[in-house]
Order: structure tokens, then C-alpha cells, then sequence
């Protein structure tokens, strides 16, 4: 598998979660991978229920058969600062900068080059080795922007390489630029199966192929059950109104034909939206990317739900 | 209509715990809509909570109440542009068609487009050759097509400008799908501050001051900064930079005063915010966060829309009892129709009471109503993914007479999905509890989860009559 898992989706479809499940899954066995987020959001310390993450590397999780997660919320400024200091030696001038505002200006307004401190600091965790020459973590997962900004996020070093024609920028902007679109990386979208994020899913993949990123496997989430399909409910709204209700009855729930017909619409209700289901799947099959399914977690992404999404994706092939 | 089911169920399961609920005053947005005193409705929220559909469906209500609405979108997706009956929205106000508007109520709609925002400002503020060199600015260029803020910044632009062109009464606008909730609001000041800071002086300072002696002090800062960021960056990049605000100087104080008179027009008392959440923890914990943001930023909140709420007409029939009920009929178990014996308390594995059992054979009026250990191997279940047999399905089930085991099958069908639907009222009714115990003062309006997606007017329509039906009766 790549080493670089970057995944992205429409908001409100688990990107997180799935991006925590995913680092949990490469890190069964023995294997260390580390978590990334570059929102800003702390999403991962809600998610683990740990205290904010500061700018460190920490571990967070130990994954069954002693794997270990470390997790980094990668912070625009202190990246920055550390760059200075780590290859131009210019620690003292870095907090001159800062008085100036220059620091604030490369971080937030200063178009792309927060985006690439970002996807550096990600691609400089991928290439780490330690002192005996193997890799620091053998994958690196990214809690990345949603889909609607994916390919403008990954490709933004593209853009700077040409805004920045020389120097040790431009070089870095191109470097970073040779890891995402190689084999290395491969970017993951994660979506429902409802119409707008399968739009969206369709969509970035299209806009990913592109721009030459390497599209991963779409990931459908929040997958739930079919109790019934449209023929049992067609089937039960027609004359059997009095049949279900004696039914109920026969098992102690009394309330007779008022009571099924509310349950009836309930029926119409999942039964659609089985339909609709099967709708959007067929359109995902259509996109031709291979995909994960994850089912629904009652209760939200707790902690035992992460594991029981890693163990998933695992038997469907991660970490294979 | 669904509290007499319940009543009449006579079930005595208990009802879910509403009486923190009870206690949260309902969102009345037809008042709102109606009020002309209300001019501007702001949509915020977490991303994929239904911001835009929100706003659409608002817009469509308000014109057909009479409003003459203009909706402000940032990113829609293209089927709520087509459910408008627009094939793109663009950076224009075009006309929606369709509006059953009583009194000259007319529904306009747009999308921000954040780059021909900015080089409509630099048009109309800058002398024809000064624009044309902003505009053919490498950095500007990137800039205007999308740095983090810009969209924030050019929606309040935007704003702006349809407030000041007084066409409409009333404008709706949904924030961008930010990286968080608070970039919409953070947006001017953050260019303000880099306007007013340091280093912009610094960039301009050469050009304004050339080697003036007075201005050692800050050459030195200069040469010092050009030279770490023309190391960093290339020095084709600062130029380009020096270059881009040296152009735009003269237009840095509009953009400033502009920023805060938006900033202002959202204090105002015709603004109204609505928080646009589901109810799920993470979309909840943003909606939390925003509604203590607007509090702070005294942003006059008119309450929260939570979408995608879950009901059922049979609410008295608890999860627990459900399922039990399913199971007792998958194990062809029947209990005295009057006694109220759910056959919970007897172990799964004892054969039924007899007299249970001729009970049952009469309710039915089925002979064949000796219970079977595996009625889904006889009476093969229907098949969600085989479409192909269906027709054949109907046919069998449909016949006057259906086997009792059919209706058996599908009556705990019923069931299960009644259970998983309470399960799912409960857990929405946590994360709402946890919301009302951080924010009881805020109203707000639920709005009954469909089952599929918006695609015209009537969807909109819909949407808006359930915006504004109050509180869900069983929820």
C-alpha cells in the first residue's frame, strides 16, 4: 500500500473517522503509522478523546498485535518557523519575521504557501528514516481538506513552483510535488451513499485523474442495513393491513391497523431509501474506483468504534 | 394525529425523556420571513449539514410570501442550482422562475464567484491601466483565484454590494464551506490587520519612500526581510508581490472601510443568523461553537435549524419491545392475544403453550400456523439486490390469501426497522440534550429528514413547509 494515505471527502461524511480507522488498520502488526490533520480543527484529539494535540508527534493509539499511531495536528506557522530553522538555520530571523507580520502573511494570506507547508511537513514524515535506515513510520495518514478543495490542496506546490521560479521554495514546492504524484501517495474520498457526496466523490475523482494525483479507492461509509426492500413494503401496504396487525397481536403488541400504519410508513420511507441506495451505487460503479464499505456506528466514532472500522478494513484488504 | 396512535396502542412502554426538550422555545421562521424589518438571513453551520438547501428553501418561502429575496450561494452543489431551474448560478442575481408569489414576490439567486468578485473590484476602483496591471499580476492571479480567506472576504464583499444596490428586501446567504466555522466571520478583520500591519508598510516602502533618510530604520528591516523571503521565495516572487501592492495601495482603505461596514451590517438589527446543524455530535459541537462565536462577535442570532431530524408515528413502541416482538414471530411463537404476554420472559428454546398456539391458529384463520424453526429457509426472504424476481415476489405475496408465515416475515421486518428508528430518536435525542444543556436559550426549528434529495421548487417548497411546521410531534 502506498505509504501516503491521503483522504478527503464531502463534510459530514467521516473523513476523520475514517482517516483514524485506516491509520489504526496499517498499524496492526507491529507497524507504525502517523495520524496528520491540517485543519486546525482537533479533530483527531475528539475522536481519541485525548486533551488537544499540541505540535509534536504523540503517540495516541496501540493497535492490536503491538502496531503504534502517533498523531500530529500540523500547525501552518510553527511549520514555518521550524522550516527556517531546520534548513536555513534562521531561527533568529524567523521571529523577526514574526514581529513584522511576515509569518502571518505566509500562513494565512500569502496564496498557497500555507498549503505547502502543510503537504511538506506530511511528505518530510513519509521520507523519514531513522538512524538504522528504515523508514520512521511505515505509513502516513492524512486527515485532509474535504473534497471540494482536495486537488487545489495537493496541487498547490505545482503552483508555487511556478510562482516561485528559484529558490529553495520552488525546490521543496517540487520535491513534495514528486511524492503526491507518485505511487507513494494515493488519495482516498470518502463518501454516503447519498446524491450529493457521490456527486461531489465523482466529481474530485475527476478532478484528481486531472491533475495527475494518484485516486486511492472511494470509501463508502456509514453503510446500514436493509431490513426490507420495496417489494415486501408494496407488498404489505396492499390489503394485509389486518393480517399484519392479528401478526402483531399474536406477539403481544396490540394497537391493530393504527398502529401498522405507521410502522408501514417507516417501510416506505427505508424502502426508498434502499432505492436510492441502489441508485447511488450504481452511479459510484460507474466511476470505476475500487471501494471500501464501512457499516453505520450506532453511537457515533467512539474509541471501540475506531477499532471495529480498522478491523473492517483490514479484512477488506488494508495492510494486506 | 401520532399522539392518538400512541394513546390508542394502549402500549405503556415509556416515552422518551422530552422534558428537557420541552423546555426549548420552537424557531418560528415564517415571522422571521414575514418581518420586513428582517433584511438579511445568514446561514452558518458545519460542512454537509444542508446550509445551502437551507437557504434556498427559505428564499423559495419568503418570495412566495411576498419578499422579494435574492439568495447569495457560495458553493452549491449543481443540483440545487438545476432545482431552481437555473442550469448555473453565476456571479450575476438571475431570476428564478416559477415563484407562486401572492404579492409580487420574485426569488432571484446567485453564486459567488470569487475571482470575477475581485477583479470587479479592482475595475471599478482602480483607473484602467493601474487595474490591468493588478489584474496581469502573477500574484494577484493566485490570489484572487482562491487563498485561504479569499472566499470568506469575497462573500462579504458580495454582501455588501447587493445590500448597498437596495433591489431586494431581503437577502439570503449561506458561509462558505470553510476549514472552520470561524473563517467567515474572522475573514475581514484578518485582511484588516494584514492591511494595516507592519510588513505591508514594509512592502510598500520602497516604493513610497525610496532611500528617504528617515526611513534608515526601516530599510534595514527591509533589506534584512527581502533578503530571508528573497532567498526563500525567489526574488521574482517578492517583486511580484511589491509590485501587486504598490497597485493596489490606493485601494487598500476601500477594501478596509468596506470590510467593516459589512462587519457592522451583520451587528445590525434587520440581520438575522440561523445556526444549521443535524443532529450529530461533531455538526452539533460546530453549531455550539458558533452560536458562543456570534455571541461574542454580538451577531444578533435568530436560532438553530436542525435538519435531518428523525420521527415516528408509533413513538409508545419502544426499541426494546420491538425487537423482542420480531423475534418472538422469526421463532413462530404466539402469545395470548388479550393477555399482553410479550413471551419475553420465556427462554427461546421452549416449545410454545398449546393453548397459545390454538390462540394463534384462530387469530389468523392460517392452518399452517405450527411455528418452524427456520421459516426463512421455506419462505425464502426477499432478496434486496435481485431486482429480477421481484415482479414474481409481488405476485406470491400479493395473492388473497398470503401464508402466514409471509406476514409473519414481514410484520418482524416492521418491527426491526421500528426498533433501529427508536435507536436512532435516541441517539439524536442525546446529542440534542447536550446542545440544550450548553445553549437552552436558543430556539429552534427541526425540519423532518427526507428521504432523498431536493431536485425542484416542490422540493424546496417541501423543505420550507417542514422549516416552518415547528416541532416535530413525536420527536
Amino acid at each position: 500500500m502506498s505509504r501516503l494515505q491521503v483522504v478527503s471527502g464531502k463534510g459530514g461524511t467521516g473523513k476523520t473517522t475514517v482517516a483514524a480507522a485506516l491509520a489504526l488498520a496499517l498499524a496492526t502488526e507491529g507497524k507504525r503509522t502517523l495520524l496528520v490533520e491540517v485543519e486546525g480543527r482537533q479533530g483527531i484529539a475528539q475522536l481519541f478523546e485525548t486533551e488537544a494535540l499540541p505540535y509534536e508527534e504523540r503517540k495516541i493509539a496501540v493497535a492490536p498485535g503491538g502496531g503504534e499511531v502517533y498523531a500530529l495536528a500540523i500547525d501552518a506557522e510553527r511549520a514555518l518557523l521550524d522550516y527556517l530553522q531546520m534548513f536555513y538555520k534562521l531561527g533568529g530571523a524567523g521571529r523577526a519575521l514574526k514581529k513584522l507580520g511576515a509569518i502571518d502573511f505566509a500562513t494565512t494570506i500569502a496564496p498557497g504557501v500555507r498549503d505547502v507547508l502543510l503537504t511538506g511537513k506530511a511528505c518530510e514524515a513519509v521520507r523519514r528514516r531513522e538512524k538504522h535506515g528504515g523508514h520512521t513510520y511505515d505509513h502516513v495518514v492524512m486527515d485532509a481538506p474535504p473534497t471540494g478543495r482536495i486537488t487545489r490542496f495537493l496541487n498547490v506546490n505545482d503552483e508555487v513552483a511556478g510562482l516561485a521560479r528559484i529558490g529553495p521554495i520552488h525546490n521543496q514546492a517540487q520535491a513534495v510535488m514528486r511524492v503526491l504524484k507518485s505511487p507513494e501517495t494515493a488519495v482516498h474520498l470518502v463518501t454516503l451513499l447519498e446524491e450529493m457526496p457521490v456527486q461531489e466523490t465523482a466529481d474530485g475523482i475527476a478532478e484528481l485523474r486531472a491533475a495527475e494525483l494518484p485516486v486511492g479507492r472511494v470509501v463508502v461509509n456509514m453503510v446500514r442495513p436493509h431490513v426490507l426492500d420495496e417489494a415486501a413494503v408494496r407488498a404489505a401496504s396492499g390489503d394485509h393491513r389486518d393480517a399484519i396487525a392479528r401478526s402483531l397481536a399474536s406477539v403481544g403488541v396490540p394497537g391493530g391497523t393504527r398502529l401498522v400504519e405507521p410502522l408501514l410508513d417507516q417501510a416506505a420511507e427505508h424502502a426508498r431509501r434502499v432505492e436510492l441506495e441502489r441508485e447511488q451505487r450504481a452511479v459510484l460503479d460507474g466511476i470505476g474506483v475500487p471501494a471500501y464499505e464501512l457499516p453505520f456506528l450506532g453511537d457515533g466514532g467512539d474509541i471501540a468504534g475506531l477499532y471495529r472500522l480498522a478491523k473492517e478494513l483490514r479484512k477488506q484488504g488494508v495492510g494486506a | 394525529m401520532t399522539e392518538k396512535v400512541l394513546d390508542a396502542t394502549g402500549l405503556d412502554a415509556p416515552r422518551p425523556d422530552t422534558t428537557g426538550l420541552d423546555a426549548v422555545p420552537v424557531l418560528e421562521l415564517d415571522p422571521l420571513i414575514d418581518d420586513r424589518g428582517t433584511r438579511i438571513i445568514v446561514c452558518c453551520g458545519a460542512g454537509g449539514v444542508g446550509k445551502t438547501t437551507t437557504a434556498a428553501a427559505l428564499g423559495v418561502r419568503a418570495a412566495e410570501r411576498g419578499r422579494r429575496v435574492v439568495v447569495l450561494t457560495i458553493d452549491p452543489a449543481r443540483r440545487l442550482a438545476q432545482s431552481m431551474g437555473i442550469d448555473s448560478l453565476d456571479n450575476t442575481p438571475r431570476k428564478v422562475d416559477g415563484i407562486k408569489g401572492s404579492d409580487g414576490g420574485e426569488l432571484h439567486a446567485m453564486m459567488l464567484d470569487m475571482k470575477r468578485t475581485f477583479d470587479e473590484i479592482v475595475e471599478a476602483h482602480a483607473d484602467p491601466e493601474r487595474a490591468r496591471a493588478i489584474l496581469e499580476n502573477p500574484f494577484y492571479q493566485s490570489l484572487s483565484a482562491g487563498f485561504a480567506g479569499t472566499q470568506e472576504y469575497m462573500a462579504m464583499e458580495k454582501l455588501g454590494q447587493l445590500r448597498a444596490r437596495d433591489e431586494w428586501d431581503l437577502i439570503v446567504v449561506d458561509t462558505p464551506p470553510s476549514r472552520s466555522a470561524l473563517d467567515f466571520l474572522d475573514a475581514p478583520k484578518r485582511l484588516g490587520s494584514f492591511l494595516d500591519g507592519k510588513f505591508i508598510k514594509l512592502l510598500m516602502a520602497p516604493a513610497k519612500v525610496g532611500g528617504r533618510a528617515g526611513m534608515k530604520f526601516l530599510n534595514v528591516g527591509m533589506s534584512m526581510m527581502t533578503g530571508t523571503l528573497g532567498k526563500l521565495l525567489g526574488g521574482q516572487f517578492l517583486k511580484d508581490v511589491q509590485t501587486f501592492v504598490a497597485a493596489m495601495d490606493t485601494m487598500f482603505g476601500g477594501f478596509r472601510t468596506r470590510a467593516d461596514a459589512t462587519y457592522r451590517l451583520l451587528q445590525a438589527p434587520g440581520t438575522a443568523f440561523l445556526v444549521v446543524a443535524t443532529p450529530e455530535r461533531d455538526a452539533l459541537r460546530e453549531a455550539a461553537y458558533f452560536v458562543e462565536r456570534l455571541a461574542a462577535e454580538e451577531m444578533p442570532l435568530a436560532g438553530l435549524v436542525l435538519n435531518r431530524v428523525h420521527g415516528s408515528g408509533a413513538a409508545g413502541l419502544s426499541a426494546e419491545r420491538a425487537r423482542a416482538a420480531a423475534e418472538n414471530l422469526d421463532e413462530g411463537r404466539m402469545t395470548d392475544q388479550g393477555g399482553g404476554k410479550t413471551g419475553r420472559s420465556g427462554s427461546p428454546a421452549t416449545s410454545p403453550e398449546p393453548s397459545d398456539l390454538a390462540t394463534a391458529a384462530v387469530v389468523s384463520s392460517v392452518p399452517e400456523a405450527a411455528p418452524t424453526a427456520e421459516p426463512a429457509a421455506q419462505h425464502p426472504d426477499v432478496d434486496a439486490d435481485d431486482i429480477a424476481v421481484r415482479d414474481d415476489i409481488d405476485v406470491r405475496v400479493d395473492t388473497d390469501a398470503p401464508a402466514d408465515t409471509d406476514v409473519r416475515h414481514l410484520t418482524a421486518g416492521l418491527l426491526r426497522l421500528h426498533a433501529e428508528r427508536m435507536r436512532v430518536l435516541a441517539r439524536e435525542q442525546r446529542t440534542r440534550d447536550r446542545f440544550t444543556a450548553l445553549h437552552p436559550e436558543v430556539a429552534v426549528a427541526e425540519v423532518a429528514a427526507l428521504p432523498g434529495d431536493v431536485h425542484d421548487l416542490a422540493g424546496l417548497r417541501a423543505i420550507g413547509d417542514r422549516l416552518t411546521a415547528g416541532r416535530m410531534p413525536s420527536a
